[in-house]
């Protein structure tokens, strides 16, 4: 079903949602750009549609919303242990088609690797619903057609701002308040057919071959290891266990997990000083080769989603895009 | 919903035993059934948590060989009979048994990697009818280093142990070292071409140990014409879950977590930090 929204209306359909749900958007940060008076896109809880920044891409991305940079697993006393709570409140998120595709991406490897499902994931992951933002034209930067990831099919509405209005396609009304706040009308959402850049993943790439590339080294020597291109990934999934106890009573405390980047020192550091991948250039391919090539291998998709927020985001402008295309064509020389 | 795999469960420090100034293994009460060569998530609440091998397991316990190295292993080494250690697992796929009945079996393991074979050796020791023959060579940095001496001298009552060290202590003494077994200095890859291998399709190989150990003791058998897939390795990487969820076990796709820490020879080396 298709909705017609003023932004009247949809502020009130806001309103309604907020009672069960936390709605969450990207939203302009005041003074959190890379200078201190500049700004940048990212998440946070929004009140009304006007506050939803639709002409730019964010430059984090929505998985800090159902999984958090830091997490609280359990807190820990002298009786023993007790799980962290979570909000009671449902969860609404304003993502792209790409963003849809990661999250998708995150199930793989939280839900499905493993034994079982991630316990503190899944708490999170169960409460959300997904409200796809249609992209009307590609933004710089982006390759999601490149990756097959510029659609979906998932989400509960879709919604994009023609007009002064918002046109929103609805899968699942959320307590039937689309309907209620909204005038039927046909509405189809609107995805890119092409980029700006177009990248060629190569198949078949062999990883000693890969490993012996010269490249690596020459980014090596850029790469400064900030783990920037990492945390703005929408598919990056990695954390670390970090325990504290509170200084009034030593005896209590609580487990954390917090985001982890496979590009920064401390890795994959072991007792006795054993590591691997010290060079940043060796780091550089280990990410590479998830992003297009082992992640496919174990879960059938690329990992990466061409969203392009990694370009963004590196202070030395190392291009994830340039990077595939490169390698892809040098490595087909290699082969002759 | 899943059940929650992260939070531990409490297990009783039932006793203590020193095995060097830095290593001690600990029972603990603990009623798990695991495969040898699996290992645990060991924590200290407020301090952290990390991997530790099963150096061994019975009725009721299991015991853990633990070297006191930095924030966690540091908290568990002031830790006394009566106090509690938390767990979760057993995680891991450990060793393939089956795979080494009615055969020669041959164990490498160099200084703490002894800890994951403890449990094999003990299991074949039990039951020596299931082998051919074995052969049990350790190497350890100096005497002072050497770990489980009495297991050893157990051990060589019935298979052939050989002890190597690195370097003399610094009273020149072997003494310290197991009794009956045969005792040396030099790295363990010497050991290698003296190890007696009446039928080559039969040797079966387990090598534990840092990682340049176990790739120069895998050399040596493979000079001495073994198949790489009559090999096996335990790797050890940087783990935060023991899940596969967090990523720092990864290499290439596979994830040490959980399609090892033991990798056949063959799968092993074809593997690309
Ligand atoms: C599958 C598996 C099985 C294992 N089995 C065993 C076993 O049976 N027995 C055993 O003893 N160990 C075993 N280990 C190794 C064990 O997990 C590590 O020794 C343990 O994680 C160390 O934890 P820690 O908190 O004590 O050390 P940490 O405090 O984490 O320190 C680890 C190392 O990093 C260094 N370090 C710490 N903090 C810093 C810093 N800020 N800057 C620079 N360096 C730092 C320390 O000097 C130390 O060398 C196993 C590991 C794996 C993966
Ligand atoms: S383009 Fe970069 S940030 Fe986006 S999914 Fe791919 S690796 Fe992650
Ligand atoms: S953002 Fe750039 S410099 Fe920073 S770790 Fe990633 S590739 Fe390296
Ligand atoms: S230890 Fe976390 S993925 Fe293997």
């Amino acid at each position: 079903m298709g909705y017609r929204f003023t932004a009247a209306a949809f502020n009130q359909l806001l309103e309604s949602l907020r009672e069960k749900y936390r709605v969450y958007a990207p939203t302009l940060l005041k003074g959190k750009g890379k200078f201190s008076d500049t700004d940048l896109v990212g998440y946070a809880e929004i009140s009304k549609i006007e506050d939803v920044v639709f002409n730019q891409k964010s430059y984090f991305s929505p998985k800090e919303t159902f999984y958090p940079v830091t997490q609280r697993l359990f807190y820990f006393n002298e009786n023993g242990f007790s799980e962290s709570v979570v909000d009671e409140k449902g969860m609404i998120v304003f993502l792209r088609a790409c963003d849809i595709q990661a999250v998708e991406r995150l199930d793989k490897i939280m839900l499905e690797n493993g034994p079982s499902a991630d316990y503190y994931y899944e708490r999170l992951r169960n409460k959300l619903k997904m409200i796809v933002m249609d992209c009307q034209e590609s933004f710089d930067s982006c390759f999601c057609v490149s990756m097959g990831t510029n659609k979906t099919e998932n989400y509960s509405a879709s919604v994009r701002l023609e007009n002064g209005v918002y046109l929103s396609d609805v899968k699942e009304d959320i307590e039937g308040l689309f309907a209620f706040h909204g005038e039927t009308i046909e509405v189809s959402p609107k995805f890119v057919e092409s980029n700006k850049q177009s990248v060629k993943v190569p198949e078949n790439l062999v990883l000693e071959s890969v490993a012996a590339n010269p490249i690596w080294e020459e980014y090596g020597s850029r790469c400064i290891a900030c783990g920037r291109c990492t945390v703005v990934c929408p598919s990056c999934s990695c954390y670390t266990m970090q325990d504290i106890f509170y200084d009034d009573n030593p005896k209590c405390g609580e487990r954390r997990r917090v985001w982890a980047s496979c590009q920064i020192d401390g890795f994959t550091d072991m007792a006795g000083g054993h590591s691997f991948r010290r060079n940043n250039g060796e780091r550089m391919r280990f990410k590479v080769m998830h992003k297009i090539k082992d992640f496919k291998q174990r879960f059938g998709v690329h990992m990466c989603v061409g969203c392009g927020r990694c370009d963004n985001a590196c202070p030395e402008y190392i291009s994830l895009a340039h990077c595939i295309d490169r390698l892809g064509k040098e490595e087909a020389e290699n082969r002759g | 919903m899943a059940k929650n795999s992260y939070l531990p469960f409490k297990a009783k420090i039932l006793a203590k035993y020193q095995q060097t100034e830095l290593d001690w293994t600990y029972r603990l009460e603990c009623q798990i059934q695991p495969i040898a060569g699996q290992f645990m998530e060991v924590s200290l609440p407020g301090v952290g948590e990390c991997p530790i091998s099963i150096s061994d397991f019975g009725d009721g316990y299991i015991e853990m060989t633990i070297r006191r190295v930095g924030q966690v292993t540091g908290g568990i080494d002031k830790l006394v009979p009566g106090d509690y250690l938390f767990l979760r697992g057993p995680y891991g796929n450990g060793f393939p048994l089956e795979s080494f009945y009615d055969k020669h079996l041959i164990i490498a393991a160099g200084g703490t990697g002894l800890a994951p074979v403890k449990s094999v050796i003990n299991y074949f020791y039990a039951r020596p009818e299931l082998l051919q023959r074995c052969d049990i060579l350790t190497g350890f940095k100096t005497p002072n280093d050497v770990l489980f001496k009495c297991d050893l001298d157990k051990w060589a009552q019935t298979f052939r142990v050989e002890v190597t060290v690195d370097k003399l202590d610094e009273f020149g003494n072997l003494e310290v070292i197991a009794n009956s077994c045969s005792r040396r200095t030099g790295l363990i890859t010497a050991l290698i071409p003296d190890v007696e291998i009446p039928s080559l399709e039969d040797v079966r190989v387990i090598i534990v140990g840092p990682p340049v150990m176990m790739k120069f003791t895998a050399q040596e058998f493979l000079c001495r014409g073994l198949a790489k897939e009559s090999i096996w390795v335990s790797f050890e990487r940087k783990m935060s879950c023991g899940l596969g969820k967090c990523g720092h076990c990864k290499i290439d796709e596979t994830y040490v977590c959980l399609e090892g820490p033991v990798f056949n020879f063959a799968q092993a080396q074809t593997l690309l930090d």
